[in-house]
């Protein structure tokens, strides 16, 4: 009996103490990489959003600093009940204190709820959906790369400048598809164009030739193509068959990242507009991440706009934390402090974050290269105009967000 | 109206692959009692030869119509030597098991090498353009491939119900070891029917590398439907998987026109009509 309560007393004392020193200054970091690593999506995140990450902690020299982080990553399969229950295990079991990536902006906007209900941090650089910072804003999320609003804003009206002013949508059939067809036709309209159809065609589809004839049908100028990944590649690999571009309309991808223009060969992909906010050929910066990423992967990818921004949402958080001597594991007083302080790092150049959530930084449009003006592999772009980062995105004063002040 | 008939044939395309793949699934059902879960994969590996044999070997589209699915088809009976002949006379599910376990594999690599947003395969010079038809654009190499797999639907069927080769396999599946008895080499011949359905299966992968993306994914996204098909249709019965093949596509395409968004649920509604009314399918014999 005497030697059990001695060992009561030592294991109390123990867990006092350890907790104690946890209290002064705990310096240990669990990020979780929640994405798509196996579908359609896995490309523009996936692996190389986990390698982005593992490359934010190496150069972060925090473990220099005695931090110690760690990295999950999982398959959501871009389904929002896999991506909540990864989650919610994620934040109650595995103690994960931050979310990055986390793409497909149904599993997004499910996940933002959650991360706020259990206080913890969203750096989502992969979901497109612009509510993730207007009426769905929390106080929890940083919403880091792009957004459909963006895109809408410079492809759209790039292109209604350039007289497309009638447009048919072919939307992927779920929140992403309707935020990024809702946004853009707002500013297709304000432009002065309009919109005189739309199709709505299931997430992954295979064969998009019953949705091209009706755009064809329609006779409108622009096709504007409200979908990603692989449902875009096989949309423009299907209309160039169908003679849609060389019948006079014009497609416009409001979304495509790199791998797609990879994967459908510049021949097929020439002449397209589009807006990303980085390109791994912008300046030296983001040259010498490119090509240390590069060299990490599989399949020798350069890195993505969404990968890219894991990498610099992640540069951010850590300096943030570090600042404050230790991980409070409190997501809105991180986020909080995010905000406060400018962001710098070489992807992205220097920008800021809103009350609402929102990153800023410049948008580009650009161009795909003709064949021959590629000098190699990866060499696809041609940069067409840029939008200042105070232009590129929803100004406050449209915004539903309740954490904005009026 | 137009627009109804340029539905109407973009039906009947996507009809060509559904039967090209159901049929090679019926074959191989049919003869073999096995419900092959790889053939998806195996449609995706299909394209993926093709891919190699343009980018690694220089060979074109053409020979690749007749190489890829006989390379395909060797990978197919090592697999049925190997693994699949020791599941022969086990309930259903044992084979079910092993192949979509082998499709996961197999999907599992090639995404691992080449990730998911695919590689891309140009139409052969033969085919490229289309004709304008008045009331659609058809590119020519669309209405090829309606032309070549209702062609090689038509043989395989010949084949099977109408030649002497077609009558000892139908015979050795009713009963083995009688057929046996004639000196007939039956695991033989059950190899070349798995390695025959299997080459379907890569044919309809080299028909479809033109047109979609050459992806790991391809044939996952596809097998679902097409067993739906087989379903409908009748497990096993050879004309029925091709009626009904070209018969969803066309469905399909309708729904595509009429109402999009249920476009991709519209074959399982049929499927449960069907088995509510007739269980066996609709060609299908009762058991």
């Amino acid at each position: 009996m005497k030697h059990r309560i001695s060992a009561l007393f030592l294991g109390t004392a123990l867990a006092l103490a350890a907790g104690g020193g946890v209290m002064a200054q705990d310096k240990t970091v669990k990020i979780g990489v929640l994405t798509d690593n196996s579908g359609l999506y896995s490309d523009l995140g996936g692996a190389g959003s986990t390698l982005a990450a593992q490359m934010a902690v190496e150069d972060s020299g925090l473990a220099a600093k005695g931090w110690k982080i760690d990295i999950v990553s999982a398959d959501h399969q871009n389904k929002p009940d896999i991506g909540t229950t990864i989650a919610r295990q994620w934040i109650d079991v595995e103690k994960v204190d931050i979310f990055v990536d986390v793409l497909n902006s149904g599993v997004a906007l499910a996940v933002n709820n959650l991360v706020k209900e259990k206080n913890s941090v969203m750096i989502n650089t992969g979901a497109a959906t612009s509510d993730l910072t207007n009426a769905q804003c929390s106080p929890n999320t940083i919403h880091w790369v792009y957004d459909t609003y963006m895109l809408a804003n410079s492809t759209g009206q790039a292109l209604v400048k350039a007289g497309g002013d009638t447009w048919y949508f072919l939307t992927a059939d779920y929140a992403f598809g309707h935020a990024l067809e809702r946004d853009t036709a707002a500013v297709v309209v304000k432009s002065g164009g309009k919109v005189i159809g739309t199709v709505r065609h299931p997430l992954n589809s295979s064969d998009f030739s019953s949705f091209l004839l009706q755009a064809q049908a329609s006779k409108a100028k622009i096709i504007g193509m409200a979908n990603a990944g692989g449902d875009t590649t096989n949309t423009i690999k299907q209309a160039a068959e169908f003679g849609i571009v060389s019948g006079g309309q014009k497609l416009a991808g409001l979304l495509l990242f790199i791998n797609d223009v990879h994967s459908l060969g510049l021949k097929v992909a020439q002449g397209l507009n589009f807006t990303e906010t980085f390109y791994w050929d912008l300046n030296d910066g983001t040259r010498a991440f490119s090509k240390r990423f590069s060299e990490r992967m599989k399949n020798k990818a350069m890195p993505s706009m969404v990968q890219a921004g894991v990498y610099s949402g992640l540069i951010h958080y850590f300096k943030t934390i570090d600042a404050m001597g230790g991980n409070p594991h409190d997501g809105v007083k991180v986020v909080a402090k995010m905000k406060e302080a400018p962001t710098d790092d070489p992807l992205f150049g220097k920008g800021t974050i809103r009350a609402d959530g929102r990153k800023l930084h410049p948008a580009y449009l650009f161009e795909v290269k003709k064949p021959a003006e590629s000098k190699g592999p990866w060499d696809y772009y041609k940069l067409v105009g840029t939008t200042p980062a105070d232009q590129a995105f929803r100004p406050l004063s449209e915004s539903a967000c309740p954490l904005v002040k009026k | 109206m137009q627009a109804l008939y340029a539905q109407l044939l973009v039906g009947l395309i996507n009809g060509s692959f559904y039967a090209l793949l159901s049929l090679g699934l019926a074959v191989i059902f049919g003869m073999l009692n096995i419900i092959n879960f790889a053939h998806g994969a195996l449609y995706m590996m299909g394209a993926f030869c093709a891919y190699f044999l343009l980018n690694i070997a220089g060979i074109g589209y053409w020979p690749a119509l007749i190489i890829a699915p006989i390379v395909v088809g060797i990978f197919g009976m090592i697999l049925e030597r190997t693994m699949l002949q020791w599941l022969s006379g086990l309930d259903h599910l044992y084979g079910l098991l092993l192949t979509f376990g082998i499709a996961l594999i197999v999907q599992g690599v090639f995404q691992n090498y080449f990730g998911s947003s695919g590689l891309p395969y140009a139409i052969p010079d033969e085919l490229k353009g289309g004709m304008n038809l008045g009331f659609m654009f058809l590119p020519i190499y669309r209405g090829w491939v309606v032309v070549f797999s209702l062609v090689v639907c038509i043989a395989t069927w010949y084949l099977i119900e109408k030649t002497r080769l077609g009558a000892n396999l139908r015979a050795a599946t009713e009963n083995p070891t009688l057929v046996r008895a004639f000196g007939i080499n039956v695991p033989r011949m059950i190899t070349l029917t798995y390695g025959l359905g299997v080459g379907l299966a890569a044919l309809a992968g080299v028909l479809s590398a033109p047109i979609n993306q050459v992806r790991p994914l391809m044939g996952a996204d596809l097998i679902i439907v097409v067993f739906a098909v087989v379903v409908i249709g009748g497990m096993g019965s050879i004309m029925g998987s091709i009626i009904t093949g070209f018969a969803l596509g066309v469905i399909e395409g309708l729904t595509k026109y009429f109402y999009p968004e249920a476009s991709n649920t519209v074959v399982f509604v049929l499927m449960v009509l069907v088995l509510l009314v007739k269980p066996t399918g609709l060609t299908g014999r009762a058991a």
